[in-house]
């Protein structure tokens, strides 16, 4: 039993008089229980995507089901069992968390009451608040009352569109705990994010980029997929050192990674003490060569750099 | 969904309530408005300062000034020694008009049988112009009537009566103007502004993921305006009857309810309006512009349609607020009943339901 079916799925945008594709003939199976992310940066399709899921957007192509149920002809049906959490924080800022809470419970008619055992961790941690407007919450707050009012009728599947987008880290890794939790309950999860290590906390995720899915896998599979050696390069002037990475002839490709650079050997690669040599040549100190295992955004990148059709 | 739809309406209040500055926007506008319209913004006029030029100083030119002062519409400012004077007078602002007298006014009154009388009127203003000289004309008359009325044989008079509105008070047209405009503003403006303010805040996205019927949020949306408009106009009779003297003539009830029609039109307008478009200002804009300006000059308020160029008072007809205006001095000024009134309130019910169908239709049930 699939909760999250698209088959073929494409969206075009009609901007003046150019057509923009947003989403090109993707497919994708989300088993229920199921914490599916979809990666990919800014622009890549996600949330047009999560839109026709939603039923708030038509597909331009292909068909979709949500709990088994058509997302064109059943969309009223639909909008009873999904929970959906928008990219934007978008409740009533004028409104305190309490009567945010309550009228969305009363739209859903149900009440806060009747699906406490849900929110329960994330109501209340609000609680204290209650009485504050929803404008003046700080921005992890904001996420988990955001969460709250779309849980808060008991959603078979629940869609959360960037959720962690502008949110500390500290409130990141509690809200990913919670979805964690949610999964347990038994809730289809879909996920949206522009947050690689957010990938690894997902059972599948499929990465995304110009309305395309690059793969979609569990992670650990898409890292062992990658098969290429590996090194991560620092030194005293990162900005001197990227340029003559890129200049070396051994290296294929170099991406910032924090507070180091990945990079990846071409077919002239000698060894890393030949790349040692070379940058002590050029003057540059602390040099720390290391060869690593790959992450998720490191396939990424490779991926994304991979030419398709 | 009678519940889904009671705590919809207790979410627009508390919006209207929080919004301070608004809400007192929404309550101030109608007495700043009748005040304004009622004791600043008065095309009657009152006590219009005059100069008068009397060379001759006779018995029959005394009375004729002697009449003038005693009007309640004009005060005599100064009385000037030379024609030189008048241009001066003129000049310096203070008089709105000057009656000249020739010399010898009463000898050539009653040797010659004819005498002149020169009134010359600053027309910078010409409405106040042409009313001062009709005023002036009809205490000259009056002095005419009394020196020849005994001497003719055969006489007609004219005997003027002003009906409805005996002393030609400016309140009897610009009230159900105002009515009409606020209601315009609160309904039309506000309506559209809170249903797009949705749209702009991403909260639409959430309610039309939700099992809430969109018929359901429209009527919400509207609900909360509808009972504001009502109680400004309850504000603006009170204001009428008390504070201008200006009786309501005819059925409380039925000025209450076409005003509850009137206001229901503006409703769906202003839900027509924002389903249309997608940002707060350009709901106001077109509430505004599209609205506001056509009622202020073409439902009959500012403007007699009478006298319209006929294209102008062909667009007039789908104007909302021109059938209002008819119904409410019918009712409030005429005292006639829904025999009188019955068309006009039969096409803004039809024009209140074509936009109601239009709305429903026009809403969107997803995002695009």
């Amino acid at each position: 039993m699939y909760s999250i079916t698209a088959h073929n799925i494409s969206k075009d945008y009609q901007n003046g008089k150019a057509v923009v594709s947003a989403l090109r003939d993707v497919s994708l199976q989300v088993k229920a229980g199921e914490l599916f992310g979809l990666i990919g940066p800014d622009g890549a399709g996600k949330t047009s995507l999560i839109r026709i899921l939603t039923t708030l957007l038509l597909p331009s192509k292909g068909t979709a089901s949500v709990a088994g149920l058509d997302v064109v002809k059943d969309f009223k049906k639909i909008r009873q069992k999904i929970g959906y959490m928008p990219g934007r924080f978008s409740l009533y800022q004028d409104l305190s968390v309490q009567e945010n809470l309550d009228f969305f419970a009363s739209i859903f008619n149900t009440s806060i009451e009747a699906n406490y055992h849900l929110i329960k961790d994330i109501y209340e941690q609000i609680a204290p608040f209650k009485d504050r407007k929803a404008g003046k919450l700080s921005g992890g707050m904001k996420q988990k009352l955001a969460l709250s009012c779309a849980l808060i009728h008991k959603p078979e599947v629940l869609f959360l569109d960037e959720p962690t987008t502008g949110v500390d880290v500290v409130s990141r890794k509690e809200f990913w705990q919670m979805l964690q939790h949610l999964k347990q309950e038994g809730l289809s999860i879909l996920v949206a994010t522009p947050y690689m290590d957010e990938a690894a906390l997902c059972d599948r995720v499929a990465l995304m980029q110009d309305g395309r899915f690059l793969q979609i896998n569990p992670p650990a599979d898409i890292i062992h997929s990658y098969t290429q050696p590996l090194w991560s390069v620092k030194a005293s002037s990162m900005y001197a050192l990227l340029q003559h990475l890129r200049d070396y002839k051994g290296i294929d490709t170099v991406f910032p990674f924090g507070e180091t650079y990945h990079i990846t050997a071409s077919h002239s690669w000698q060894s890393p003490e030949a790349l040692q040599q070379y940058l002590q040549q050029l003057g540059h100190e602390q040099i720390n060569i290391q060869q690593i295992t790959a992450n998720i955004e490191d396939v990424f990148m490779h991926l994304m750099n991979q030419p398709h059709d | 969904m009678f519940a889904q739809f009671l705590s919809f309406v207790k979410k627009e209040f508390l919006h209207i309530w929080r919004d301070k500055r608004t809400l007192f926007i929404l309550f101030g506008m109608p007495v700043v408005q009748i005040t304004l319209f009622g004791f600043a913004l008065s095309n009657e006029v009152k006590n219009a300062k005059i100069a008068i030029l009397d060379p001759s100083k006779d018995a029959s030119s005394l009375r004729i000034t002697q009449r003038f002062a005693a009007s309640q519409y004009f005060d005599i400012e100064q009385e000037l020694q030379s024609p030189q004077q008048i241009e001066s007078a003129f000049k310096e602002g203070k008089i709105k008009m000057a009656l000249i007298f020739p010399t010898q006014f009463e000898y050539n009154l009653q040797h010659g049988g004819q005498a002149t009388i020169q009134i010359i009127a600053d027309a910078s203003d010409p409405n106040v112009a042409t009313t001062v000289t009709n005023y002036a004309n009809a205490i000259i008359g009056d002095e005419q009537q009394a020196l020849l009325g005994s001497k003719l044989p055969y006489n007609i008079n004219t005997s003027m009566r002003m009906l409805y509105n005996p002393q030609l008070k400016g309140a009897y047209n610009f009230v159900p103007g105002v009515m009409a405009m606020i209601l315009l503003l609160v309904s039309t403006m506000m309506t559209s502004i809170s249903v797009v303010r949705e749209k702009e805040n991403g909260t639409m996205e959430i309610l039309l993921a939700s099992p809430l019927r969109p018929i359901l949020i429209i009527i919400a949306k509207a609900i909360p305006y509808l009972l504001l408009s009502m109680v400004n106009i309850g504000t603006i009779l009170l204001l009428s009857v008390y504070a201008l003297d200006l009786p309501i003539a005819g059925s409380l009830g039925l000025l209450l309810a076409t005003s509850m029609l009137f206001t229901i039109t503006a409703l769906s307008l202003g839900l027509l309006i924002s389903t249309l478009t997608a940002s707060q200002q350009i709901a106001m804009l077109i509430s505004l512009v599209g609205m506001f300006l056509p009622t202020l000059m073409l439902s009959g308020f500012m403007f007699p349609i009478e006298n319209m160029p006929i294209p102008l008072q062909v667009m007039s007809n789908i104007i909302p607020a021109k059938w209002y205006f008819i119904i409410v001095k019918s009712i409030m000024i005429k005292g006639l009943g829904i025999t009188a009134i019955w068309k006009e309130t039969l096409i803004l019910t039809g024009m209140t339901i074509g936009l109601i169908a239009l709305t429903a239709r026009k809403f969107k049930i997803r995002l695009e």
